[in-house]
């Protein structure tokens, strides 16, 4: 029987009961009692059928419409109501998503780098492995006489094999237009490999080893709207090129990303292409690999192929999967990347997590909070006849209508933004607004937000008791208020952290900035000989450029101050066999000293018009590694030719301002392709450059006067830490500023909900100055707490960060106690505008109102 | 299309109910069935199909009196409805005139339809 009540429908079950009850009597009299409990358990299980099984849900009324209705009746009426907390909410909740798209959408491009490639997923690289001493360092670039026996060999494994050089600066000129764009050259197969999109000719095009394939921003450039095809461009001044084919300008996010000119391989003017030496390591080679073959096998079997050919070091090359190649990162010293993205995707990854979480948080406070004023509300619904679903409905209706109206918000503020963040994160992303993809994660997103964060009032206010509601029993006690002061804790310590974060990113960046630099980066600029004339009438230019008076000095170098390149190739008295250290070798002029402005500590500079070719200087540094005392008049080798030490000067900061200062040779011959000029300091830079622009156009006509300043490039070196700073400011500023909104909203609840208490209190004699600090007293202990718990997070998670730097600011005591204290008093400000103005309201208005 | 829906047992009970007149409720309904067409009819199975039966509208009911045997549980009676009764005449309108459009020779050849 019982069971029978526990299944029924509830309007079914009292005369089927009856039904049941009097066919057991009549069976009682006719056939006895077995008889009859048998026949009444029969028909009790025989009752169990869809007629008269009561459903699940209490509530299948065909027509829901009108319900959902009501709920968003009244959801808006709420929102409208509590004006000021509906908008903390919104806003505090729009942030949050905005930060999340942002970072979703930053995430989504790093992870579809090069996706833009059809065979992306079949397409290796070959890496190369060269193991001496202990060290093993994999890198990119590879000897082009690999690719040879690579196609022999082991063409079975492989779709298409294409030799790749380093993107270049090239002059390519049509008529008078010019322009100087980075160009590669590339193996045939290249264009098919990497499927590019061509408007015009085809991909094969580079068979023919004449012709140039162009992007088509240069094609336009070149060309304006007339047919490019078959013309004739002049590259470098030197050779000429037919117009093979158009292709589409490949997306930021792709690894060719800066190729803009596509050059035949085969061309005799591509100096790579006469590489036959196996040491000789200049160019990329990619392969696509055969449908059957498989990439760890492959890579096992063409591993040792440089191997025999190579006497002095150990060299190897593997395969490595082109997906992978920009998040993991292509060089690795034994086994370590050191430009990997992945560590990037992780770290906005989780701090986008964290900042929509605070976001919810908020969202999650601010509605319980709420929720006890809404007490009364629930128990009059109970009573008129709500039933606990529909209430459940109702909340979440309300939480899910805040959501959306914040994901509106949020899609227009993260239109706004984005060209804001795409300048900061050095990236071309827009919102897909047609992606359903993008569509459905973010609803997906948005609905589990509002279901999330609206399911604790939802639930827990659905459950009251009615009548002890309306009788004013339901008190919460302080075991409530625990979850909202952890949720507030919480909050704060992921903003104080990222404060801390913040500030110490700034102060390693200003740190490194401020370092010595040794000699004067101001107004030097570098100009790199690309094309003969530059190198043939260099003495001419520099006489006339002198004259002008535009500059001061002018030298030429193989390396531009503002980076010098390093070998390992240098030799002298006393030197450790073993020992592998790289110099930074730099071919210079005599005049270069004093274009930079270094300073001599001992010996002399170079001379400069007598013949000096067998001096050498060296800075302090590589001093220090070979241990000379008297260093002047030493003798010392660099491939095999013998110099001797003339000078020694100061270190100067020309590689990592992070790291310690390179050993560094200065040497008086070799190639040389850049002309170094310091501007004069009484002129303007524009004025000087006017001066010098005439000089190289008349002494060089052939290309365009292009040049950098060495401060700016310089300056890219803290361009990623630079990056990483102001992203997190950026993200920090938005923490805490969500975490204000929570704690304004909240701050400013518990003095409505305290008004009678307040009023009492001023009654009996309290001051503004007590109820202030009662009011924010709770506030306070709490930012406190999390303070306690983000210093040592903190300073656990940047001392892991800046054990990269060599040469690294330190974390003190008032970076710590500088960031606490701008939170506390932040803090303080919130809460302390709610606390004042509920204490300086007049008491007999809040005690009248019953 | 079939304009009114009505399963051979539900048309038993609906005749039934008919049968009974005012007297129709769930035990009397159930007896009747087994007395009159001399087939077992569960609880269950019956219930089923009033409940069946009155949301097709076909009967309505009204709440009767509660007896001892009963335990106080009171009676629910059944009735007719306009509706229920055009379903009824509609269903042996349809079956008469399958009756009538059976050629004669059929009843006559019955001994050998069996083979």
């Amino acid at each position: 029987m019982r069971l029978f009540r526990w299944y029924a429908r509830p309007s079914l079950v009292n005369h089927i009961e009856g039904d049941l009850i009097e066919d057991y009597q009549q069976r009682l009299k006719t056939s006895g009692p077995l008889k009859a409990n048998l026949g009444f358990a029969k028909d009790v299980l025989l009752l169990f059928r869809p007629g008269i099984v009561r459903p699940i849900f209490e509530f299948n009324s065909a027509n829901n419409l009108p319900m959902f209705r009501s709920y968003f009746k009244i959801a808006w009426r709420n929102l409208l109501k509590n004006r000021g907390y509906s908008s903390i909410n919104i806003v505090g909740l729009a942030a949050g998503m905005t930060v999340a798209t942002l970072i979703g959408l930053w995430i989504a491009d790093e992870l579809s780098f090069d996706s833009y490639f059809d065979n992306h997923a079949r397409i290796a690289e070959v890496m190369l492995d060269q193991t001496d001493k202990g060290i093993v360092y994999t890198g990119p670039t590879i000897a082009s006489p690999v690719e040879e026996p690579l196609r022999s060999k082991f063409g079975g494994d492989f779709k298409a094999i294409a030799l790749c050089s380093y993107a270049n600066e090239t002059i390519v000129a049509f008529g008078d237009k010019k322009l100087v764009m980075p160009a590669r050259w590339v193996q045939a197969d290249f264009p098919e490999m990497f499927t590019l999109h061509m408007l015009a000719g085809t991909r094969q095009a580079l068979k023919d080893p004449s012709t140039i394939l162009l992007s088509r921003s240069v094609a336009k450039a070149l060309f304006g709207d007339a047919d490019p095809m078959n013309k004739m461009v002049r590259a470098d001044n030197r050779h000429d090129l037919t117009v093979g084919g158009v292709f589409e300008d490949l997306p930021q996010n792709t690894t060719f990303a800066n190729t803009k000119m596509l050059m035949p391989w085969h061309n005799p003017q591509n100096w790579n292409f006469t590489v036959t030496d196996w040491d000789n390591h200049s160019c990329l080679l990619f392969v696509q690999l055969a449908d059957h073959a498989n990439l760890e096998q492959v890579s096992q079997k063409i591993r040792s192929l440089p191997t025999p050919h190579i006497k002095d070091w150990k060299e190897e090359i593997t395969l490595f999967a082109f997906d992978r190649l920009h998040l993991y990162g292509s060089e690795q010293l034994n086994g370590e990347a050191n430009n990997a993205h992945i560590q990037f995707v992780w770290l906005f990854g989780t701090i986008g997590g964290f900042v929509l979480l605070l976001a919810c948080i908020n969202f999650m406070n601010l509605s319980t909070a709420r929720s006890e004023s809404r007490a009364k509300e629930v128990g009059i619904r109970k009573t008129i006849g709500s039933v606990r679903g529909q209430l459940v409905g109702q909340f979440l209706t309300e939480s899910i209508v805040v959501v959306l109206a914040a994901f509106v918000l949020s899609l227009v503020l993260t239109q706004l933004t984005l060209p804001f963040f795409n300048t900061l994160a050095n990236k071309q992303t827009t919102i897909p607004w047609t992606s359903p993809a993008f569509w459905m994660t973010a609803l997906g997103f948005a609905l589990f937000t509002g279901l999330i964060s609206g399911s604790y009032p939802a639930f827990y206010l659905s459950a009251f008791n009615p009548a002890r509601v309306l009788k004013g029993a339901v008190k919460t006690g302080r075991l409530a208020l625990l979850p909202r002061k952890v949720l507030v804790v919480v909050q704060f310590t992921v903003s104080v952290t990222l404060i801390i974060c913040t500030v110490v990113v700034f102060k390693q960046v200003e740190f490194a900035k401020s370092r010595m630099a040794g000699f004067s980066r101001d107004g030097l600029i570098t100009v790199y000989i690309n094309t003969p004339e530059l190198n043939t009438h260099f003495d001419m230019i520099a006489n006339e450029a002198m004259r002008t008076g535009a500059i001061e000095n002018v030298a030429r170098t193989s390396q531009s101050p503002a980076h010098f390149g390093n070998n390992n190739s240098v030799e002298w008295r006393g030197k450790d066999p073993n020992l592998v250290i790289f110099f930074n070798n730099v071919a210079v002029t005599p005049t270069f000293g004093k274009t930079v402005g270094w300073k001599i500590k001992e010996g002399r500079d170079f001379h400069a018009h007598t013949p000096d070719s067998t001096s050498v200087l060296l800075n302090e540094a590589a001093i220090k590694v070979m241990g000379f005392k008297d260093p002047i008049g030493e003798t010392i080798v660099f491939w095999d030719k013998p110099y001797t030490v003339a000078g020694v000067v100061h270190d100067m900061i020309t590689q990592s301002p992070y790291e310690p200062v390179q050993p560094a040779i200065f040497l008086p011959d070799g190639w040389m392709g850049v002309i170094l000029m310091k501007l004069n300091p009484a002129l303007t830079v524009q004025e000087a450059i006017a001066k010098l622009e005439p000089v190289f156009k008349k002494n060089n006509p052939s290309g365009p006067f292009e040049f950098s300043f060495v401060d700016q490039a310089f300056g890219h070196k803290f361009a990623s830490e630079e990056r990483i700073g102001k992203l997190a400011a950026f993200f920090t500023i938005l923490a805490v500023f969500i975490s204000c909104l929570g704690l304004f909203g909240l701050a400013s609840f518990v003095a409505a909900q305290r008004t009678k208490e307040i009023g009492i209190r001023k009654v009996l004699g309290a001051s503004v100055t007590n109820l202030w600090q009662m009011l924010s007293k709770d506030f306070v202990v709490l930012v406190l707490i999390s303070c306690a718990i983000s210093i040592p997070l903190s300073v656990w998670l940047m001392g892991d960060w800046l054990e990269h730097y060599d040469y690294r600011t330190s974390i003190t005591w008032h970076v710590l106690a500088g960031s606490a204290f701008g939170a506390f008093a932040i803090t303080l400000l919130t809460v302390s505008f709610q606390a004042i103005r509920a204490a300086v309201s007049n008491p007999v208005k809040s005690l009248r109102s019953e | 299309m079939k304009k009114y829906q009505l399963g051979e047992f539900e048309e038993i009970v609906l005749l039934t109910i008919g049968v009974l007149f005012n007297e129709a409720y769930g035990v009397s309904i159930k007896n009747e069935i087994q007395t009159r067409l001399s087939r077992t009819v569960s609880m269950g199975a019956l219930h089923t199909a009033l409940v069946r039966l009155e949301d097709k509208g076909y009967i309505k009911t009204f709440d009767g009196e509660a007896t001892e045997e009963r335990m106080g549980r009171p009676k629910k009676y059944f009735q007719i409805t306009a509706l229920g009764k055009k379903a009824m005449a509609y269903s042996k309108a349809t079956r008469d005139e399958l009756w009538n459009a059976i050629p004669k020779v059929v009843f006559k050849l019955e001994p050998l339809a069996g083979r």
